[in-house]
């Protein structure tokens, strides 16, 4: 087990060094340049140049490259080109405003999606079921960015409830502590409404289904010999085990904390991780878009390293799957 | 098939998508006029579904700020959308077939080193890397239907080299070996027309999938550029005015919705149709 959990990890720390190495490149060979971006068009040559010189970005690349990672692996994320802050930090403040929105949605999908799923299974055929199913492929495809609109135009330009930009309304700094709870709270409640949505369409999906593959094995039907209520056995019998695969698919949506409600956080102005992701690929800012990417590939292969262990944890028959 | 017309979802996905590409196809027959056609902006502009403008024309839903038809650049659009999305899959299922054929009945270091690019793959962040790619080199149709196609063959890998790998021990490729077939021969006409039941739903899900993302990169400017209709540019082009004509971006997002809904549909009908519990269903973000 350790020793596979150890070539698992390094083969992911292989994955994670390639990215990189890959990002790097296709930065650097990808037409646009910084420097033009931050002093505008009307910079000469000479300016432009002096500039480069700066930021070392004259030098040649496999240079800037090795420079890159030498500083990145001592814990150096460089200075963002287009803001002039250090990553770290840039990176730092947008951080906890993704985790609480992406973080918050996750809980909430994959409670209510099991509740509905598990309600779905148990009436199996059901007009509820057929109802339920309706609602939740529609969620399932309803683009995020899309159902934000929607939601914007009906509680903001018609209801006119909530706001519909940013984390916190312009006065925030001088409400009660109280009242800034609350504020917060109103700005949150719109881009946290569209990914639950979304959310729960897919994991009612997926539990529905993984309920109905066990309906049918031998210990439901003994639960049910047994005599034991249907509500019982679906609650206590079949959904425990359908759980398994909901904690694997936890674990593989956690790069989504970071990078996973880019859209989303486009469409309501929300300062998070998905939107200096956005800005900084078009101001081609190489230091933020390496950092990102470098945290984002690397929570991935811990999300697929930790889905792995819990599973094999949860349900010894598994195992971990080789490297 | 007919099996797939009796189950009510198969027959929803299958007539929906017929009729989008019937319409997507017939475009200039069933709308009038060009998409992108602007004729005096001032007496056209935003006028409300299900009515005339000021020259007396009829807009069935309506027309943008440029007093554009809405439902034309919608069948236009369908063009653009449904064939990015058709495209994009192609590439990935030729793709994927490829790769997991070749890991999954290849000899020596080739199967390991497939396996090893596919895991790779898959753990490059997709939004991550569509927004590099497409943010990158200047946005275009073409560069969109290459980015999805290159972004999503893993899957597809993955589910042939299974299948692939579970029919090579099965007796009936055992008995085209013995009779002296080549191992090409045996891959390309015994194996792999047997492996292609989970490729075809994950085809329909992956045009859904597919045409969303198509969306999301337009609606950020980084995909189809207008004035060339796409759904997804249309919806971005309708967020400025959400307030005095919620039409432009409620009508297209809408004809996505129901096209998705069509392929996921189809996807659950197909499989249930030609074998049970072989793709599972996962969410996608």
């Amino acid at each position: 087990m350790l020793t596979r959990l150890a070539a698992r990890a390094l083969a992911g720390f292989g994955v994670v060094a390639g990215v990189v190495t890959l990002t790097f490149f296709a930065l650097r060979f990808a037409p646009g340049d910084p420097v033009e971006h931050l002093l505008g068009s009307a910079a000469t040559a000479e300016q432009l140049a002096v500039q480069r010189h700066v930021l070392g970005l004259d030098r040649p690349i496999p240079v800037q490259y090795t420079a890159w990672v030498s500083r990145f692996v001592r814990g150096d994320w460089g200075i963002s080109i287009a803001k002039g802050r250090p990553v770290r930090t840039v990176l730092a403040d947008a951080w906890p405003a993704t985790v609480r929105l992406v973080g918050l949605s996750l809980l909430l999908s994959y409670l209510l999606g099991i509740a509905v799923g598990a309600v779905q299974a148990h009436r199996q055929g059901s007009r509820t079921d057929t109802a339920l199913s309706v609602i939740t492929v529609t969620l399932f495809a309803v683009p995020g960015f899309w159902l934000g609109l929607m939601l914007v135009m009906v509680f903001t330009y018609w209801a006119r409830v909530l706001p519909a930009f940013g984390a916190a309304g312009l006065d925030a700094d001088y409400l009660t502590t109280w009242g800034r709870i609350v504020d917060g709270l109103r700005h949150m409640a719109l881009p946290l409404a569209t990914l639950t949505l979304i959310g729960i369409g897919g994991s009612a999906r997926f539990i529905r289904g993984a309920m109905m593959d066990l309906s049918s094995q031998p210990f439901v039907t003994t639960a049910h010999a047994k005599g034991l209520s249907p509500w019982c056995v679906t609650w206590r019998h079949t959904l425990r085990n359908a759980l398994t695969p909901v904690v694997t698919l936890l674990g593989l949506s956690l790069p989504t904390l970071f990078s996973g409600a880019v859209l989303v956080e486009a469409v309501f102005a929300w300062p998070g991780v998905g939107r200096v992701l956005v800005e900084a690929v078009q101001a081609r800012d190489y230091p933020v878009v390496m950092a990102a990417t470098a945290v984002s590939a690397g929570l991935v292969v811990v999300g697929n390293l930790l889905a792995d262990v819990l599973a094999a944890w949860l349900d010894p028959r598994i195992g971990m799957r080789h490297a | 098939m007919r099996r797939l017309l009796r189950d009510r979802r198969g027959l929803f996905g299958v007539v929906v998508l017929a009729a989008a590409l019937v319409f997507a196809a017939a475009a200039p027959l069933v709308t009038r006029g060009d998409p992108n056609a602007q004729r005096d902006i001032v007496a056209t502009r935003f006028v409300a579904p299900l009515s005339s403008d000021a020259t007396g024309v009829y807009h069935v839903l309506g027309t943008d700020r440029f007093g554009r038809d809405v439902w034309t650049r919608l069948v236009y659009g369908a063009r653009v959308s449904l064939g990015v999305g058709l495209l994009a899959v192609l590439i990935s299922i030729a793709l994927g077939v490829t790769v997991g054929a070749l890991a999954g009945y290849g000899r020596g270091p080739v199967p390991l080193a497939l396996l090893g690019l596919t895991d790779f793959a898959l753990a490059v962040p997709r939004v991550v890397l569509l927004l590099l790619l497409a943010a990158l080199w200047r946005p275009s149709t073409a560069l969109v239907i290459i980015v999805l196609g290159l972004t999503g063959w893993m899957s597809v890998a993955r589910l042939v080299h299974g299948e692939v790998r579970a029919l090579a021990a099965r007796p009936f490729v055992e008995g085209a070996v013995a009779s002296g077939a080549r191992r090409l021969r045996v891959l390309v006409r015994h194996i792999l027309p047997n492996a292609l039941t989970p490729v075809i739903v994950a085809a329909a899900l992956g045009v859904g999938n597919a045409i969303t993302l198509e969306a999301s990169l337009s609606f950020l400017g980084l995909g189809v550029q207008p004035p060339t209709p796409s759904w997804g540019n249309m919806i971005a082009s309708g967020r400025d005015v959400l307030v005095n004509a919620p039409w432009v971006a409620t009508a297209p997002g809408a004809a996505l919705v129901i096209v998705v809904v069509a392929c996921t549909l189809l996807g659950d009908a197909v499989r249930d149709a030609l074998e049970p519990s072989v793709v599972s269903h996962q969410p996608v973000s």
